[in-house]
């Protein structure tokens, strides 16, 4: 085929490359299809006119916080997840506060985790949240013993559909009400 | 069926007289229900919720008691999780007791007793509320599906390309890598046989009488070398220069300088 030359062919180029990469495209990794003849704002442009072009049909275009991705609209998921019926373990308390603790007042420390929590942290918690690239170090406090300061990663954001930590429901909202017990 | 239990609870100085069915875990369960608190703080904040208390004026007393009783059921089970349960009970009576001191007049600013401790639970349930609020959320895998159409990446494998230049630098090193080699190859067979000899002439002369195994230090020695090295052995036995023994079959050999020869 020959170098996309009108909007039209760019934006199947777009729209090929984005179908079959099963993980978001950055605007670098995009910019690449048309081996430097675009510019960051055309394909912004093309990007917002495909994410139209898809409005009445299954799939979305979506920006997430490595890039862009299609997905299947949020209506047929049921439907999918009946194609793989051993579902995804659902994390355990434990798991989810110490995220919750890493997500909204990161970089913390394992000090800071038990702070909140009142309870030691297991090892077996951080290891999974790791192991999910959900979690990673990014540095060490300047203190005795140098603990690990931890973060949420950017796959986390993807898999929460979040293009940034901005979009998680903010603390203010809740910090007064009840919890349901 | 609900459990005897030897508890007097009094929530808002009512007699609670049987515990909340909600309470009621049957104690072969009871590790289960350890699990379902996160912690002293979690158990805190159950309390305190279920019984309605005020979390900004906490009756100490009250909720103290109340712990205590959890606390002392965890301990005959589970003694290693009770160990943060056990902390924050001393800091439970510790907070209880100080509330009871007369306050000297002169410092009567001093903080509620209580602050810390609410701080902490209010910072933890809203840490509690992030968690399940986080959990409700969609989830690639479980709610969102992320296309991937089929793809065949298929790599075509291009020919790099050679110009003479390439060709000629590549005969050129070719050339200089083979007279390195013939050049090595000379200076061993040159080095070989006849410097070895002279080498064991000189152990012997040195050493008076050597083993023959000794000869050959076959961890240091390549191959090759221990090769020559025989051979110069043979070569200096049949110039006469060397005398070997052996005083029977399979018993080790010895080699002497040939002094009479």
């Amino acid at each position: 085929m020959q170098e996309p030359e009108n909007i039209d062919q760019m934006k199947q180029v777009l729209e090929a490359a984005l179908l079959t990469a099963g993980q978001p495209l950055s605007l670098d990794d995009m910019l690449k299809l048309f081996a430097g003849r675009m510019e960051r704002t055309t394909l912004r442009m093309l990007l917002d006119e495909i994410k139209q072009d898809w409005n009445e049909k299954t799939l979305e275009l979506v920006q997430v916080a490595t890039g862009y991705r299609f997905q299947a609209k949020p209506q047929f998921s049921e439907f999918i997840a009946r194609l793989s019926p051993e579902r995804q373990p659902k994390y355990s308390r434990a798991v989810m506060e110490t995220l919750a603790i890493i997500a909204y007042r990161q970089p913390v420390t394992r000090g800071d985790i038990e702070q909140i929590r009142g309870v030691a942290v297991n090892q077996n918690v951080m290891r999974q949240l790791q192991e999910r690239d959900w979690i990673d170090v990014v540095g060490q406090r300047e203190v005795p013993g140098r603990p690990s300061l931890y973060a949420t990663t950017k796959h986390f954001l993807d898999d929460l559909n979040l293009r940034s930590l901005d979009e998680l429901p903010t603390m203010d909202d809740f910090e007064q009400t009840e919890i349901p017990l | 069926m609900l459990p005897q239990l030897n508890l007097e609870i009094k929530i808002k100085g009512e007699l609670l007289a049987e515990l909340p069915q909600d309470l009621y875990i049957p104690p072969d369960a009871l590790e289960v229900y350890l699990e379902a608190f996160e912690g002293p703080l979690d158990l805190l904040l159950y309390l305190i919720r279920k019984h309605n208390l005020d979390i900004l004026d906490i009756p100490m007393a009250q909720l103290t008691a109340q712990y205590m009783a959890y606390v002392e059921k965890m301990k005959v089970i589970k003694l290693e999780l009770a160990a943060d349960y056990l902390l924050m009970s001393a800091m439970l009576i510790e907070i209880k007791s100080r509330m009871l001191l007369p306050k000297p007049t002169e410092i009567a600013e001093e903080d509620d007793p209580r602050a810390e401790l609410v701080r902490r639970l209010m910072e933890y349930e809203a840490i509690k509320l992030a968690a399940t609020r986080l959990d409700a959320m969609p989830q690639v895998g479980v709610d969102i599906m992320v296309a991937a159409a089929y793809y065949q990446h298929i790599s075509e494998i291009k020919p790099p390309e050679v110009g003479l230049d390439e060709l000629v630098g590549a005969w050129r090193s070719v050339l200089k890598r083979a007279k390195l080699i013939t050049h090595h190859k000379i200076g061993k067979s040159e080095l070989s046989v006849r410097e070895h000899m002279s080498q064991i002439l000189r152990r012997l002369k040195t050493d008076g009488m050597v083993e023959f195994s000794a000869l050959f230090d076959q961890e240091v020695e390549v191959l090759a070398k221990l090769v020559v090295n025989f051979l110069a052995i043979l070569e200096l036995a049949k110039e006469g220069l060397i005398r070997m023994t052996q005083q029977q079959a399979f018993s080790p050999i010895y080699l002497q300088a040939n002094v009479s020869g």
